[in-house]
């Protein structure tokens, strides 16, 4: 059958796609090791990549019988109709995605979702992540710094091997500073540490964002606030549809309940639950274990391995 | 057969899975009726001249002429008459509620003075879509033009569904958007297997793709594609994205461990797969399972946590048992499953324990008081009477309100209150021109038939305005 019309001649900001973007759903064109379990793809979803804004994200599915699990849009080019993801191997659904290979096919890509990042010229941003979440900082820094903002970034992990994206944030920082839990590299101690050194020196900063592990991100929002930076964090609760209809996303802000999925992901870090986020993600720690075990057992495959060239 | 020995047959049974046979699965729980059973049923139909079952339906199905069809064992003929007006008669048959629409208003059971008496109306409509999905013997319709025309459908429920249905055989190309990666809406993720097997939405939209009807998954209308690009490409645009935004009681504790929203629940269930084992999604197979409300999505949410497993499932409702919105079918089948169910009770706070997990519920006692605006009798609190109830899960099903996305993504759109969207009641057209919307994020949470119905009317305004322009030369600002 034919391809439909709308699909083989669509026009978006000037640029008309010309080929049937069916064929080219949700496939693979790179895929390269970031060290340690993470992943960047750069996959086929002209939608996605036409329409995404920074702080966004699309809900994948690898299978036809998998998960459906949030991941942030770290680039995106609307030329080729691709974006990028950069994921950490942890669990079930990650791990079956590391196993596939260019020109392999995700089953669902669905997205943008999510409110965007409120970018504007806020003058001097502290942009601080932790681990994977500099996946998701990244674009968000490069757009504070399009934006006209002094961007100073702190990069933080637990140890050198788990920093990822150093390269890319020094391009659109104007500083990084590094800094390991193990002292592995850069400076040795947790991102809070880093940034009160950054202020003791006499830096200001009139907006923050962060992104890590949620208690990354709890006890750096405890510091800002006392520092008195307003300051975004971008929640990572578990999800389900991403529409806004199940509820499973559910954080608390400012005593309210809201959904991450539509309402977010991003928040004032300073009214956020903390503790009830770090609850809630540990729903179904059992369930994922074993079906992660499961999934070893089936395929008794090194993801490690394939990949380390 | 005259009209007093017609009167004395009695209603056929439709057998059953037996109750503790299909706890322990997913199949549908009715099996189905026989032929011989079809026919013997449609026996009991008197062919009254007024036809008061036709104005009980919502879509007005030609109810005496298709159950002469069973009766005279022409059954292809039959569901071609039950397919001029309805879409859907598989899924209508199963999930209509009958006893309020058709069959409430059937004069076999007004003599009898008992709905249950009625003529089973949706079950030989449910007969006759089985039989033709059994015997492949959907009609090959007349082709028609194409009209070169296109029309976007946001959403793939019902409404959605018959809006691109009826389109699709006036010759119009038709594409559905749908923010999931399956169709249906609440029939696919909603409504469980054992009510409605998901293989028979699947058949319906097989036969729309094969009317041309294009269906687009993993699209987000307002996300993926912006609303004006959408009216940009298209003639016409329906809106059937439903009501989908589920309710919390807004009481402590809603937040732990272990308590869901019944779309949470029903879609890790039911879309996800969650009820087996080996399925990548979970779900916490609580053993004492609570579930807060009295509709279907409470009888569904119940029925489905004993499916999981669970040793005992209470439905906890604030009102009494006359009160109850659900189908009488569905609260039989669930009582016989041995769901319980806990009346006048009001859920004040859940309880959890130190690591957040949810532990029970705290129950205050209520009383009715006088009729509210719904016309049922409110329920009022009995002063220093709580107690509280154990629970590793709770279920929350207390409704869902109209899905935000569209509207906050379109200016200009009119919404109520409630955030429904406004429409002329008999165009189905919205504030903006060329816009049409139907179904739950019009109704608010309705029923299937309900959605359908306003689908028909949408799409029938829908034609006649492309068949103006049509006549206009096809200028997209030719007078209205
Ligand atoms: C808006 C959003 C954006 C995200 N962006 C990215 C991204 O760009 N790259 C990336 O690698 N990950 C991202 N995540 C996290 C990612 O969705 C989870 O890592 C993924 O769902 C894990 O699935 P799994 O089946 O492989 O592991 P599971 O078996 O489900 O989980 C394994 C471990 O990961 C933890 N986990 C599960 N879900 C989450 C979650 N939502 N967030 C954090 N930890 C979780 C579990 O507690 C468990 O310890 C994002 C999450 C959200 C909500
Ligand atoms: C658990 C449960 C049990 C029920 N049982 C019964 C019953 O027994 N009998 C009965 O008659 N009724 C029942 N109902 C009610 C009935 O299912 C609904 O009234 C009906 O499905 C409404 O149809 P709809 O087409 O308006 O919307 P829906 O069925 O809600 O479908 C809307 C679709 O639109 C999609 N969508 C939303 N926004 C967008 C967007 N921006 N872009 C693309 N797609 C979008 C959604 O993903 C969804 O698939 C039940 C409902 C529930 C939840
Ligand atoms: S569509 Fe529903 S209400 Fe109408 S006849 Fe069929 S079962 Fe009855
Ligand atoms: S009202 Fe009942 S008996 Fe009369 S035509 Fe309709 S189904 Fe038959
Ligand atoms: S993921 Fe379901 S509402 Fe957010």
């Amino acid at each position: 059958m034919d391809a439909p019309e709308f699909f083989s001649a669509y026009t978006c900001n000037g640029i008309t796609y010309p080929e049937t973007l069916e064929a080219r759903m949700n496939t693979i064109r790179r895929k390269e090791s970031l060290g340690n379990d993470v992943m960047r793809y750069v996959i086929d979803a002209p939608l996605v990549a036409m329409h995404r804004k920074p702080g966004q994200f699309v809900i994948v599915r690898v299978t036809d019988h998998g998960e459906r699990i949030p991941l942030t849009v770290a680039d995106a080019d609307p030329e080729r109709g691709t974006i990028t993801l950069i994921v950490q191997a942890v669990g079930r659904t990650t791990r079956e995605m590391a196993l596939l290979q260019p020109g392999d096919a995700l089953h669902d890509v669905v997205g943008p979702l999510g409110r965007p990042t409120h970018v504007r010229m806020f003058g001097s941003v502290l942009c601080a992540a932790g681990g994977i979440g500099a996946a998701p900082l990244y674009p968000i820094a490069k757009a504070m710094k399009d934006a006209g903002n002094q961007v100073v970034t702190v990069l933080g992990a637990r140890t050198r091997e788990l920093l990822i994206l150093e390269d890319n944030l020094r391009a659109v920082s104007d500083r990084v500073i590094v800094t390991t839990d193990d002292g592995s590299q850069g400076l040795k101690g947790l991102v809070p540490d880093a940034v009160q050194s950054l202020v003791a020196e006499g830096n200001h900063f009139d907006q923050a964002v962060v992104i890590g592990p949620p208690l990354m991100m709890k006890f750096t929002s405890l510091l800002t606030k006392e520092l008195g930076i307003p300051t975004i964090a971008s929640l990572n609760p578990i999800m389900i549809d991403g529409t806004g209809m199940c509820g499973g996303c559910r954080v608390i802000v400012g005593g309210k309940t809201e959904f991450a999925c539509v309402d977010g992901p991003e928040f004032d870090a300073h009214q956020v639950d903390w503790d009830t986020l770090v609850r809630r993600l540990g729903t179904y720690r059992e369930a994922e274990r074993a079906s992660c075990e499961r999934f070893e057992h089936e395929c008794m495959i090194d993801t490690h391995g394939k990949e380390s060239r | 057969m005259n009209a007093a020995e017609r009167m004395k047959l009695t209603p056929v049974q439709m057998p059953e899975q037996e109750p503790s046979e299909r706890v322990r699965n997913v199949r549908e729980v009715p099996l189905g009726f026989t032929p011989a059973m079809a026919v013997s049923e449609a026996q009991r139909c008197l062919h009254c001249q007024n036809q008061p079952c036709v104005t009980g339906c919502p879509v007005n199905v030609r109810i005496p002429a298709f159950i002469q069809a069973v009766e005279d064992g022409d059954f292809a003929k039959g569901i071609a008459i039950i397919r001029e007006t309805n879409l859907l008669p598989a899924v209508c048959g199963r999930v209509c509620p009958q006893e309020e629409q058709c069959q409430k208003e059937c004069t076999v059971g007004k003599a009898h003075r008992d709905v249950a008496q009625a003529v089973q109306i949706g079950k030989l409509e449910r007969f006759l879509a089985d039989w033709e999905r059994a015997h492949h013997t959907a009609v090959d319709l007349p082709k028609v033009p194409l009209t070169g025309r296109k029309v976007a459908v946001i959403g793939s429920g019902p409404a959605g569904l018959t809006v691109a249905g009826d389109l699709a055989r006036l010759g119009h190309a038709v594409t559905v958007f749908e923010a999931l990666h399956m169709p249906g809406g609440v029939l696919g993720y909603g409504i469980p297997e054992f009510r409605l097997p998901k293989e028979i939405v699947y058949g319906e939209v097989e036969y729309l793709s094969s009317l041309g009807v294009e269906f687009r998954y993993n699209t987000v209308i307002g996300k993926s594609l912006t609303m004006d690009e959408v009216r940009e490409q298209y003639d016409a645009v329906f809106i059937g994205s439903g009501a989908g935004l589920p309710n919390f009681l807004g009481i402590p504790g809603e937040n732990l461990l272990g308590v869901y929203s019944a779309n949470e629940y029903l879609t890790r269930a039911n879309l996800m797969h969650a009820y087996d084992p080996d399925a990548d999604t979970p779900i916490l197979r609580g053993r004492a399972v609570a579930v807060l409300g009295g509709g279907n999505v409470a009888m569904d949410s119940a029925r489905t946590a004993l499916r999981l497993g669970a040793d005992r499932v209470i439905v906890v409702y604030r009102r009494s048992e006359q009160e109850m919105p659900a189908r009488r079918e569905e609260y039989v089948h669930a009582m016989e499953e041995g769901v319980q169910f806990s009346f006048l009770q009001n859920p004040i706070e859940i309880l959890g324990n130190d690591e957040g997990w949810v532990t029970g519920l705290r129950i205050q006692q209520m009383q009715l008081g006088e009729p509210d605006a719904s016309g049922r009798r409110r329920p009022l609190p009995v002063p220093g009477q709580t107690s509280d109830m154990p629970a590793d899960v709770v279920v929350v099903a207390i409704g869902n309100n109209p899905n935000p996305l569209i509207p906050s993504v379109l200016p200009g759109l009119a919404t109520d209150s409630h955030g429904a969207i406004v429409t002329d009641s008999e165009t189905m057209e919205t504030s903006i021109p060329g816009v049409y919307a139907g179904g739950d994020i019009v109704l608010g949470a309705a029923t299937v038939i309900l959605a359908m119905g306003q689908g028909r009317k949408a799409a029938r305004a829908i034609h006649d305005r492309l068949a103006r322009r049509q006549a206009g030369n096809g200028h997209p600002e030719s007078p209205e």
